[in-house]
């Protein structure tokens, strides 16, 4: 090349050609004028959507959203598992990465096509969608289906039993985790608690949650003897209304938050292994002599803290073995006797003193229980069950539920006959049917509402049905027909039902006239409810308690109208399930502690 | 009589400089006798902050390393965290992830049109190359949302999968581009003031550039063959075809030579990935990003981004944070030892234009 170098010179003239034309200041046409589908601009929260569990502020690594309260302004129903709060965000933080929208749960913050805010103002630069861009709902780009959201929507399934292998025996249905699908299955949880509000024992959930996931399951253990002596029973049949508000259960299946349990707490296979891994600290004997009349769940749970807090704790139960409703009540499919038998050891290892086949009332006066202690809790639960109401109940072969399932437990005959019907839809009639069922009966439910109205658990539901027990909903029962001899059943008439709507209330059953129906039966279990027996306190105290509708009225701390005595468990809440009897039996072991060491100071 | 020496601070803030550091230049007369680059001005310590961050969190604060080229970091860093895991990246994941790179190296290149001709005070292709870069950066925000930082490539593939219509989008704007680039060609290695400027400028031995680890197109610009496309091909380069700009010479113009001949071999594979897009999967994806950890381990995970080689070495100590990340890309070697002896005996005009051939990107030597 030279200097003069003339087509090298001239060439950039070739530049002319584009002489006249417009610069790039608009889109290509293929693309459309508008932003992006998928932009990411400002955020969008979904105020009625959203949950507020506070993933998006614990992702966001710029620490750009804060969670603030705004159900009172906005209206925002603060009901069980909806904390209240929604996220706000500053913009002169955020960097629009939209992780926050790829981990919400729910699905309710997205981000919009809008991305132009100017102001001097740089406080208004904290925005909290939703209520500050109302306008966004309409202007969504960035979102979040469940396939593209970085939540792990899907349980790890739980292995169990076939259905027809079940009702060969009593075994144990659930097969329980092993650690691989424990891990797998708490590394699901998001930490964000609103399941620790609604657990009626507040228990640390994401805690052990994230013990489990971690790997370090003696931690676990140890967190969840925090507050729960009976876990092992609570992680086999607790209620779990923690994993009705899981957040993740919005779009996908809770986090097994009750097989994550079970698995900890079974890693302790035995009593002395339990007390080795949690090795709690006991305080010294503080002299203070404390009686627990039932050995139920929270009979148990005052005994355990109230031990470790340095009482002298004696419990009375009537029967031979210790756990109430959980021993007597629950089959043993569901809850096997080593189970128990291994955690109400480990309490007696930590000093609680549990007298069995002790009868108040009959074998020991109340008053001298009331007398020789410092504080007395009542945890005697609901024992007495409710009658049907209808004609022939009196019959041989037919059997309250909680009675016939207290008879099989306690190793005791009940011949069912081939043909059985449940009348009920909680879980004491699921229990009475599967346990039928296990006794090679052909099992028919009864129930007045329709299916999904069953109070009972819809995996104990499913299990039912997986085993062969028919539900037949909408069915009342009239009358019970006695056979030839007067004495016996032999069959029920029930009359089908349909469903009318209320105003403020849950649709009802109404008969539908003519349609009576009558089958031929063995058995017939009942199991429409129970309710608390208190003739074994003398009239003196019992004047003294309170009650309303066969409920002892207590405080928040379970003291009942009479200052030494408290109460809890079934014959207190109004919830029936173990867990809230664990609660009662935890609360009262603070209203006992405040109300003996504050008198000695 | 004696030439007087001047000491002359060219930075932080100058168009000529690539990002924010600065040149001391000592110079007789126009000539460079010393230069001693200074860096700092742009410290966010991105390595530390990994540190603090779980893995999901880190992958959004490695587009910052460098903001004309973000993508070549985030695959590098999910190529590591991969290998560590032992997470398998399905075939769709693989090509969406060359696609974005090539994509990232085409509008890269565009940005090199507009540096290398601004400072060698040809406006005009500069002008042209930035505004046809924004089609490009459209079909960034069509894909990712974002238009720069596109936090797109995941450890296990990709955020999300193409919009509809995509295809067609990309082919058409590459079929403009591709015309374009003829257009630049006329105007900056057809014009005899851009030859003169480059040719026998910034040279660099083929010895020094081995012994100092040069990467990218100024390697390739000695006449090595270097390229981890090639060497060690990851996502789908092993299943494309190209080939790698060798031109010899080590100077200015050679470099240029390279980049010229390289978009248009990604221009090909861009067609080639739309032809070939496998269906299934795009993400293999990771457990809950809150309680995600990775087992403890190291690994080297490295791209090939436009000024070169760009790696990071992952370690991993088995909880849910990196334990350490470390960067090693191209502008550490190339904008301060590299730079600092090259330019010793150029002129002060073509300290901006031999820096601009090399590829520096000041927050990725600040890591």
């Amino acid at each position: 090349m030279s200097f003069f170098d003339l087509k090298g010179l001239l060439r950039p003239l070739t530049g002319l050609s584009q002489f006249g034309k417009n610069p790039h200041t608009k889109r290509m046409d293929v693309l459309g004028q508008d932003t992006a589908d998928r932009y990411r601009g400002f955020h969008y929260n979904d105020l009625n959507a959203c949950i507020g569990c506070g993933n998006c502020s614990t992702i966001c690594m710029n620490e750009a959203i804060d969670m603030v309260e705004l159900a009172a302004e906005f209206n925002i129903s603060q009901d069980k598992g909806n904390s209240g709060l929604r996220p706000r965000v500053d913009y002169g933080r955020c960097c629009w990465c939209a992780l926050c929208v790829d981990v919400c749960p729910t699905g309710s913050l997205n981000l919009t096509k809008e991305y132009d805010y100017v102001s001097p103002d740089a406080n208004s630069f904290l925005w909290t969608p939703g209520v500050d861009n109302p306008y966004g709902k309409d202007q969504l780009s960035f979102t979040s289906s469940v396939e593209t959201s970085l939540m792990n929507f899907e349980r790890i399934p739980m292995r169990e039993l076939e259905g027809t292998e079940r009702v060969k025996s009593f075994a144990e249905v659930v097969l329980g985790y092993n650690e691989e699908e424990a891990r797998a299955e708490a590394s699901r949880c998001i930490s964000c608690s609103l399941c620790t509000e609604v657990c009626p024992d507040h228990m640390h959930i994401p805690e052990y949650i994230n013990a489990i996931a971690k790997g370090n399951d003696d931690d676990a253990l140890r967190i969840i003897y925090d507050n729960n002596p009976l876990p092992e029973m609570c992680g086999k049949v607790c209620t779990r209304r923690c994993e009705d508000v899981c957040a993740i259960a919005v779009r996908g299946e809770a986090v097994a938050i009750r097989w994550l349990k079970r698995y900890a707490t079974e890693r302790a296979q035995t009593s002395d292994l339990i007390k080795e891994i949690v090795n709690p600290e006991i305080q010294e004997a503080n002299g203070y002599k404390v009686g627990i009349i039932g050995a139920g769940p929270s009979g148990l749970t005052a005994a355990y803290y109230l031990a470790l807090r340095g009482f002298d704790v004696t419990v009375f139960e009537a029967k031979r073995f210790g756990g109430g409703m959980t021993m007597y009540g629950i089959p043993k499919y569901r809850l096997p006797m080593d189970s128990l038998d291994k955690q109400i050891g480990y309490l007696q290892k930590i000093g609680v003193k549990i007298n069995f086949n002790t009868r108040v009332g009959t074998d020991i006066t109340f008053d001298e229980i009331y007398k020789k202690h410092d504080a007395v809790f009542i945890g005697i639960g609901f024992e007495k069950p409710w009658k049907l109401g209808v004609e022939g109940e009196d019959l041989e072969n037919s059997i309250p539920a909680v009675e016939y399932l207290r008879m099989i437990n306690n190793e005791e005959i009940f011949d069912v006959g081939k043909k059985v019907v449940v009348i009920g839809g909680g879980n004491v009639a699921i229990d009475g049917a599967r346990v039928a069922a296990r006794h090679n009966a052909e099992v028919t439910i009864l129930y007045r509402r329709r299916v999904e109205d069953m109070p009972a658990d819809w995996e104990e539901i499913e299990g039912a049905e997986d085993e062969g027990v028919h539900i037949h909903p909408q069915a009342i029962p009239v009358r019970i027909i006695a056979d030839e001899s007067g004495k016996k059943v032999k069959a029920i008439e029930y009359i089908e039902a349909e469903m009318v709507a209320e105003e403020g209330a849950r649709p009802r059953p109404v008969p539908i006239e003519g349609s009576n129906k009558i089958i031929e039966v063995d058995t017939i279990i009942g199991a429409i409810g129970q309710e608390a027996d208190y003739s074994f306190i003398s009239e003196e105290y019992v004047n003294k308690i309170e009650l309303n509708r066969g409920r002892i009225v207590t405080n928040d701390q379970q003291q009942t109208s009479d200052a030494k005595i408290f109460a809890g468990g079934d014959a207190v809440n109004r919830t029936a399930d173990a867990i809230s009897a664990i609660a009662d039996g935890f609360r009262a072991v603070k209203g006992i502690e405040a109300m003996l060491l504050k008198t000695k100071k | 009589m004696r030439e007087k020496s001047t000491t002359l601070y060219l930075g932080p803030q100058h168009p000529g400089i690539t990002g924010n550091m600065m040149v001391k230049l000592q110079l007789e007369g126009d000539t460079i006798v010393k230069a001693t680059t200074h860096v700092g001005y742009l410290h966010r310590a991105f390595e530390k902050l990994i540190e603090r961050r779980n893995w999901m969190q880190s992958t959004t604060i490695l587009c910052r390393f460098c903001v004309p080229e973000p993508d070549p970091p985030e695959a590098a860093f999910a190529l590591a965290v991969e290998q560590i895991e032992g997470r398998e990246v399905p075939e769709r994941g693989k090509y969406l992830r060359s696609l974005v790179l090539e994509l990232a190296r085409i509008q890269s290149f565009m940005l090199w049109y507009a540096g290398q001709n601004g400072s060698a005070g040809l406006y005009t292709v500069g002008q042209w190359s930035v505004g046809d870069r924004n089609y490009v950066l459209d079909l960034f925000e069509e894909l990712t949302g974002g238009r720069i930082y596109h936090m797109y490539i995941w450890p296990g593939g990709v955020r999300r999968d193409i919009p509809e219509g995509f295809e067609d989008k990309v082919l058409h704007t590459m079929d403009y581009i591709e015309k374009r680039i003829d257009d630049y060609d006329r105007m900056m290695f057809d014009s005899a003031i851009f030859q003169k400027r480059a040719q026998g400028v910034g040279i660099i031995s083929k010895e020094k550039a081995m012994e100092w680890g040069v990467v990218g197109a100024p390697l390739r610009g000695c006449g090595i063959g270097h390229d981890v496309r090639k060497d060690n091909p990851y996502d789908a380069y092993d299943k494309l075809d190209f080939q790698m700009g060798i031109f010899d010479g080590g100077d200015v113009w050679a470099r240029a030579k390279v980049r010229q001949f390289e978009i248009r071999q990604s221009i090909s594979m861009v067609r080639q990935i739309i032809q070939n897009l496998p269906k299934g999967d795009y993400l293999n994806k990771m457990p809950n990003p809150m309680k995600w950890t990775i087992p403890a381990g190291s690994a080297y995970g490295k791209v090939e981004s436009v000024r070169g080689e760009f790696g990071f070495h992952v370690v991993s100590d088995g909880s849910d944070k990196p334990r350490r990340v470390h960067a090693r890309g191209p502008a550490y070697a190339h904008g301060i030892s590299l730079l600092e002896d090259i330019l010793v005996g150029e002129n002060l005009a073509d300290v901006s234009f031999i820096m601009n051939s090399l590829g520096v990107c000041p927050p990725e030597i600040e890591r």
